[in-house]
């Protein structure tokens, strides 16, 4: 099976190419030629951007810009970007972090898809040419989506406020049995004024822990406090099974590693 | 299927190839140009057997296409040795019983080799994550490991 590559060198004209059946777009590769290589003939031609502007990182105040070409590798040792570095380096091994892009991992079904889940916790925008649209809203709409992703802006968040958790068997480098992105704005005395709580393996795709996120608001983190957040932590989900873990069993331990995070 | 032309330097010498559009890098070096140090262990991105190292990064070239390599300098671990005389990983790799069956150590040694040309020291934490996407099924780990280490070293000495 042959795979016809086009490369074009701007997102306008390869959008336009992306229209033909049986074409789909080539990030860093790790997921659709694994695809081509395990026989998948659904994918019968690729395209690619050379944009120099698709592989930019801006940082700027907060507000920050990833090209949707930047890779896990790139983020994990960018000096401003230190807060994502777990999350970027929770995605395979060390070759996969040279390859494995920003706009492919959005792409990512369960069990992929780490780095995404923090961007979700961060409540990021999702740019193409067409426009921009909230994380979530791209989530849900991504299996009928054609259009080239640019890239990604979010407000970058303070270390404190941030926590993200990778649940994997092989050390330091298997694959999820979940993952978990928080972002806590707490008072001075220190209950949680306002939470977001993503969650990776939990659906198809990243999801948002809603009950649990209004559960929060108001407590200190102590375990007493939290416990009404952690019981209804599963509320919504629908893991997945696969090789690593039952979905049953992710649901068990979804409460317990989101308890250790909040408690960190 | 239309040929397309690829041209890189492959350890230091220029090559120039005509591969069918969507060929793997990995196909390209075994197949077309018969540097077989890259071994094809899953084609999946899994086992880091087929790791070389294109413009200083690690990458797996069963999954990049040839034609994206256009112009870069693609290192393997066939082109290490130099006049006969191996490089201090291989040397090291082969003290250390390192390699039983071999498949997977030209993917290890590439591992190896851009983690020590950016840390001339690394501890045995940045060894075990350097090398945690080459799956090994012969030797358990510890003898690469150490030899890794030894080599790192060997390196150390001899430039102080
Ligand atoms: C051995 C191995 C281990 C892995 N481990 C992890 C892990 O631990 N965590 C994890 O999250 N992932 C993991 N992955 C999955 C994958 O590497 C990552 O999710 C990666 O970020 C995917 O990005 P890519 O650029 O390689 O995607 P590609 O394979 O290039 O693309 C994936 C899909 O997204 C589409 N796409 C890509 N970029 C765009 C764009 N800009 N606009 C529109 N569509 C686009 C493609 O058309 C394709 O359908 C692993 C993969 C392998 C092979
Ligand atoms: S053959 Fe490329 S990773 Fe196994
Ligand atoms: S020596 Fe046989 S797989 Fe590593």
């Amino acid at each position: 099976m042959t795979l016809a590559l086009q490369t074009f060198s701007t997102v306008k004209d390869a959008n336009m190419a992306l229209q033909a059946a049986g074409t789909r777009y080539l990030g860093g590769g790790t997921l659709v030629v694994r695809a081509a290589n395990e026989g998948d003939v659904s994918v019968s031609s690729l395209v690619r951007v050379t944009e120099p502007s698709l592989s930019a990182i801006a940082v700027s105040g907060g507000e920050t810009r990833l090209g949707a070409s930047v890779t896990m590798a790139a983020i994990a040792r960018h000096p401003e970007l230190a807060a994502l570095a777990p999350a970027a380096r929770a995605v395979g091994g060390p070759a996969i972090r040279n390859m494995a892009t920003v706009g492919g991992n959005l792409f990512a079904p369960a069990p992929y898809g780490d780095f995404t889940v923090a961007m979700l916790a961060l409540d990021a925008i999702v740019v193409t040419e067409d426009g921009q649209v909230p994380i979530q809203t791209f989530l849900a709409g991504r299996d009928a989506s054609r259009a080239i992703v640019t890239g990604i802006t979010f407000v970058l968040p303070r270390a404190e406020s941030f926590r993200f958790l990778k649940v994997a068997r092989v050390k330091p480098k298997g694959v999820s049995v979940l993952s978990i992105a928080t972002l806590l704005q707490r008072a001075a005395d220190g209950t949680v004024t306002s939470a977001r709580i993503a969650l990776g393996c939990m659906a198809d795709r990243p999801m948002r822990a809603r009950a649990a996120e209004r559960a929060l608001l108001g407590c200190r983190l102590t375990a007493e406090e939290i416990a009404p957040a952690l019981a209804v932590a599963g509320e919504g989900t629908s893991p997945i099974t696969d090789p690593i873990a039952s979905a049953w069993y992710r649901n068990e331990v979804l409460p317990v590693h989101l308890g250790r995070l909040l408690l960190a | 299927m239309a040929k397309v032309p690829v041209q890189f330097t492959l350890n230091g010498s220029e090559k120039a190839e005509f591969v069918d559009s969507g060929t793997t890098l990995l196909h390209a070096l075994r197949d077309k140009i018969g540097d077989t140090s890259p071994k094809g262990g899953c084609h999946q991105g899994t086992c880091g057997a087929c790791s070389v190292i294109i413009d200083g990064e690690l990458r797996l070239s069963c999954l990049t296409l040839a034609e994206t390599c256009n112009g870069a300098d693609i290192r393997t671990t066939s082109g290490l040795a130099e006049a006969g005389v191996l490089h201090p990983l291989q040397r090291a790799f082969l003290d250390a019983f390192a390699t039983q069956c071999g498949f997977c150590t030209p993917g290890m040694i590439m591992a190896a080799k851009v983690l020590l040309d950016h840390t001339a020291n690394p501890s045995r934490e940045e060894v075990v994550e350097a090398l945690s996407g080459n799956i090994c099924r012969c030797t358990g780990y510890e003898p690469i490991i150490q030899a890794v280490l030894t080599a790192a070293r060997a390196n150390s000495q001899n430039a102080a």
